[in-house]
């Protein structure tokens, strides 16, 4: 990655139960062993995670792993019990009430899985809401709230209330509000998780629809692994509070870390994952039936190799790096590698 | 039952008989040894609290001085800012603006015409949710015009008019401090709690020294009654708010107020208004009650009517009352639940219809009110007065089934009421005291046993016993008989549907009576005594033990159910193998609300001639004696906390059991 670093997050603990703050001063690094015997409950141990500029950073981890307390950590919306936390290169946690609550306004936005619509506003004035509490006119923040719900496709809904949207249209009213003063860095906590899954996929493709034009810095958090690897640029696994590991899809179904995240892992379509420069073996011939670019998963081009009696170049930068042929395609399929 | 296994039966069972045989010799037992500290508290060691709170008030008023001003001044200024309102709005309904003073007054504007204030009240109808709702307020308010009540229902709508927003905006904020800060809501929650269950009598007193006889007094008296569920309603509406959204208005850089003001107060209003509709019945319930110490209207008329044992206005008044509850409780609950709407679209008028009407009505009527004085005044001519029916209805079952009444009463106050008031009334105080904390400590451990023991000892030090332990045998006599004919009435309103919408919207209407209401038919029925008492605690306490028993039946999970019909469980059986075992948390809250109920319309009943606390307190008030009257009073609120404590203790141990906690 040769993209700026946004987020910077070490070392963060969030401890909740009796002298939690007394006790890490005491425990630097305790292990959950001694945490149970103190009382205390680990929501989050020791996390270091650095999320870069445009990237889509997924934390993803089952009920309870301790990701959604991670990422109020990560907005200051919970205190973090101990750790650093760096936003644009300015220390977050010693940033003031005032200071916070202006870049709040400025700089960040949060997308809720229950919506968190205020519900006596109408959807015109739920998306303006954070523009009128920093003060913008009621025609200049009308006219921005028009534009973004526009963006996500709610035009001519404007007059009504949350109480009248379906869930799917209610959560496009909370990611237009969150887009509204245009954040730098965007927060979504399981935004797709209350909604049925037709319409969760659609309100997936709906999102990397609009990253396309936004490229917003992401910090996206699922409990949902298949959201996870369709989604994400890196996958941060979380497990009990800490991180079992963060990387890309690909290397998290070939090279697991953990006993963990290899369960996880196992039952995923590895076709969705592997991409072709993984597959890629010594060139052995001259002639190929086509070319294949680095980064294309099997899954798009399984059918064409597999069609083909030749064996497929994989280029990067204009080089070949190496050739893919109907058996390896085939390994992948069936799941031998 | 496994709660009351072995152990636990011989405990319960242990406990009744010392008590029995300590209650039923302990006359003996003092002549015996002599000792006659066993059936009363020595008198040198009484607590002298009430000499202490009358010398405090006298204090207060004579010469307490905060160095700027006095504590007079004080009182002053509140009875100032309060009065002002209220003239404007009495002048507004009843008397018509003036300028200049006694027999110079000259008329400047005469008061709102009776049209304009029905118009008025269905405007606000229709715009609460539709048509029918006007017409029912329209009808409420007709009927106040045409039944010769207007004049003293419009004084006691004043009184509403200034109560309500007081007791609304003052529980609002001290709920948004108790919200804000742990600390001060540690603080309120036992002053709530003692707001709530010292009988409102007890603090007339001090108020009636504190502002002096009239309409004021009365203002603040309704306040102090009506606020406490406001204030309670306000903290849990906002912590209900979803945590999402508090975050919501966080992530977008809400300050402080403009979280309070722009996320929190909004995302909560529909559960305010319900505090605000609680507000409102709970005027009207104080508006008799407050007419004992200055306020005029509807109250006054019921309370003079019954001084002077005349049936017929008592009833007509009274009604009154009733109608206009119904009236303002429809209006504000459709405010609770209208949610927002769109906004009309169009011109000023358009867009107003209501608000546009309401002030040609009002126009128009004053204009022609000039001409036509009908159109002015609701003409005298065509009231209908109901006195002499009702008296006459009263006269006629008196002189038809006196009998048949007076045979019911002398069984019931032979074969109940006495055997228990001897029962209660032979306990000896330091038995009562070590029995009270027995029970505590046996349902819910050894502090509420200590607390249930020491406001026992309160009481008995207090020199109260007696009066208490009347006060204790008439409100369970009346408990178990409201709950034996409740529980299965809520039961058939849970089971059967259709039976169940009209048992439910009767006990819906029962709920909106002001408590002073039920003495009215029952003394002209059964005349003053413990019987009478009895009736109206049991008709006003009633309908919690409905409601919480078809609540807590038609709340048992279906899951459940169909697993006992798949078992073959007949109709019988899934009612008493499943349904009434799950209920019963829900059942016991039934009954402490039945008990908090039946105390305080107990305090009411002193004026048909118990010889309970309520009656103490009563006492007190007409003697202006302040120190008799709250020590009473406090005597009748540590009744209401210690059951409380236990029945709330049981509740949860069951719900515990139940798995449901």
């Amino acid at each position: 990655m040769t993209k700026p670093v946004i987020l910077d997050c070490r070392n963060v603990w969030k401890l909740y139960g009796p002298h939690a703050d007394g006790f890490l001063g005491a425990n630097p690094a305790p292990d959950p062993e001694a945490l149970r015997e103190a009382g205390l409950i680990g929501a989050v141990r020791d996390v270091s995670v650095q999320i870069h500029q445009g990237e889509i950073f997924v934390i993803m981890g089952l009920s309870g792993s301790g990701k959604s307390t991670l990422v109020r950590c990560l907005s200051r919306l919970v205190e973090p019990t101990a750790g650093q936390i760096r936003f644009e290169g300015k220390d977050l946690l010693a940033a003031s009430e005032s200071e916070l609550i202006e870049i709040r306004r400025k700089k960040m936005g949060m997308v809720f899985q229950q919506f968190a619509l205020l519900p006596h506003l109408t959807v015109l004035e739920n998306t303006a809401f954070p523009l009128e509490v920093q003060g913008v006119g009621r025609a200049a923040r009308e006219a921005r709230a028009r534009e973004v719900i526009e963006l996500v496709g709610l035009g001519g809904r404007e007059g009504y209330y949350p109480r009248e949207l379906s869930g799917g249209q209610q959560q496009r009213v909370g990611i237009a509000r969150s887009l509204a003063v245009e954040p730098e860095l965007w927060f979504l906590d399981e935004p797709f998780s209350a909604l049925d899954p037709l319409i969760r996929r659609e309100m997936q493709d709906e999102f990397l629809r609009l990253q396309n034009i936004l490229h917003k810095t992401i910090v996206f958090i699922t409990h949902d692994f298949d959201e996870a690897i369709r989604l994400a640029d890196r996958i941060a696994v979380m497990k009990d509070g800490a991180i079992e590991q963060v990387a890309t899809p690909e290397e998290l179904v070939l090279r697991p870390a953990t006993e963990y995240v290899a369960e996880f892992t196992r039952h995923v379509g590895r076709a969705k994952v592997i991409r072709a420069a993984s597959l890629a073996a010594p060139l052995t011939g001259d002639s190929f039936a086509g070319d294949l670019p680095h980064d294309a998963v099997v899954e798009s081009f399984a059918a064409q190799v597999e069609a083909a009696d030749l064996p497929h170049r994989v280029i990067r930068d204009g080089e070949a790096i190496g050739q893919v042929d109907r058996r390896a395609v085939i390994d992948v399929l069936v799941g031998r590698r | 039952m496994a709660r009351f296994g072995h152990r636990g039966m011989l405990f319960w069972t242990g406990l009744f008989a010392v008590t029995w045989a300590l209650s039923t010799w302990s006359f003996q037992l003092y002549k015996a040894l002599d000792a006659r500290w066993i059936i009363r508290f020595p008198a040198q060691y009484e607590l002298p609290l009430d000499d202490r709170i009358s010398d405090f008030l006298d204090w207060l008023v004579e010469s307490a001085n905060f160095y700027l001003f006095t504590f007079k001044d004080l009182t002053r200024a509140i009875a100032a800012t309060i009065e002002w309102p209220y003239q404007v709005l009495r002048d507004l309904l009843i008397e018509g603006f003036q300028r200049g003073l006694g027999d110079q007054a000259v008329q400047i504007a005469p008061p709102l015409s009776w049209i304009a204030v029905i118009v008025t009240a269905m405007a606000i109808g229709h715009y609460a949710r539709d048509w029918r709702l006007a017409a029912l307020v329209g009808a409420c308010f007709a009927y106040l015009a045409v039944f010769g009540q207007w004049q003293s229902a419009m004084i006691t709508l004043a009184s509403v008019l200034i109560a309500v927003p007081i007791g609304a905006a003052g529980g609002l904020a001290l709920g948004i401090a108790a919200y804000r800060a742990p600390w001060f809501e540690r603080l309120l929650r036992p002053v709530l709690d003692l707001m709530q269950t010292v009988p409102v009598f007890a603090y007339l007193v001090p108020i009636l020294i504190l502002f002096g006889f009239g309409p004021v007094a009365a203002l603040v008296a309704t306040v102090i009654y009506a606020m406490p569920p406001m204030v309670r309603v306000t903290t849990v509406a906002l912590r209900g708010v979803p945590p999402e959204v508090i975050e919501a208005g966080r992530m977008a850089g809400c300050t402080r107020s403009q979280m309070m003001w722009k996320v929190l107060v909004p995302s909560a209003v529909p559960t305010l208004m319900v505090g605000v509709n609680q507000v409102i019945m709970l005027t009207l319930n104080m508006v008799i009650i407050a007419s004992m110490i200055g306020a005029g209207g509807l109250g006054f008329d019921v309370l003079a009517s019954l001084r002077k044992l005349d049936i017929g206005g008592g009833i007509e008044a009274g009604l009154a009352i009733v109608v206009m509850a119904i009236a303002l409780d429809r209006a504000s609950q459709a405010f609770a639940r209208r949610g927002v709407r769109h906004p009309p679209t169009g011109n000023v008028l358009q867009r107003h219809p209501w608000a546009g009407t309401v002030v040609l009505v009002i126009g128009g009527t004053l204009i022609l009110g000039r001409i036509v004085p009908a159109v002015q005044t609701y003409p005298e001519a065509l009231t209908i007065t109901t006195g002499p029916f009702w008296s006459d209805a009263m006269e006629w079952i008196n002189v038809n089934f006196f009998d048949a009444f007076e045979a019911a009463k002398t069984v019931v106050l032979t074969w109940v009421l006495l055997p228990v008031k001897q029962f209660f009334g032979g306990i000896p105080w330091g038995w009562g005291i070590v029995a009270t904390g027995l029970m505590a400590w046996r349902v819910g451990g050894w502090r509420l046993g200590l607390l249930a023991a020491l406001l026992t000892a309160f009481i008995a030090a207090s020199g109260l016993w007696a009066k208490a332990m009347v006060t204790v045998y008439l409100c369970g006599v009346s408990v178990v008989i409201a709950t034996l004919v409740g529980i299965p009435l809520g039961i058939l309103a849970a089971e059967r549907p259709r039976a169940g919408r009209v048992i439910l919207g009767l006990m819906d209407t029962l709920q909106t009576l002001p408590s002073f209401v039920y003495l009215i038919p029952v003394v002209m029925l059964f005349r003053v005594g413990d019987f009478s008492a009895m009736i109206a605690v049991i008709l006003y306490a009633l309908a919690p033990a409905v409601r919480y028993a078809a609540h807590g039946i038609g709340d048992v999970p279906e899951p459940l159910l169909e697993a006992g019909r798949m078992a073959g469980c007949t109709r019988a059986q899934l009612l008493w193998r499943i349904k009434l075992p799950l209920a019963t948390p829900q059942l016991l809250l039934g009954l402490n609300q039945t008990i908090m109920l039946a105390l305080s319309m107990l305090v009411i009943t002193a004026l048909v001639g118990t010889r309970d606390l309520g009656q103490e307190v009563y006492i007190a008030l007409t003697k202006a004696n302040a120190g008799q009257g709250i020590v009473a009073g406090l005597g009748v609120a540590f009744i209401a906390i210690i059951a409380d404590r236990i029945v709330n203790a049981l509740a949860e141990g069951q719900r515990k059991r139940l798995g449901l906690a």
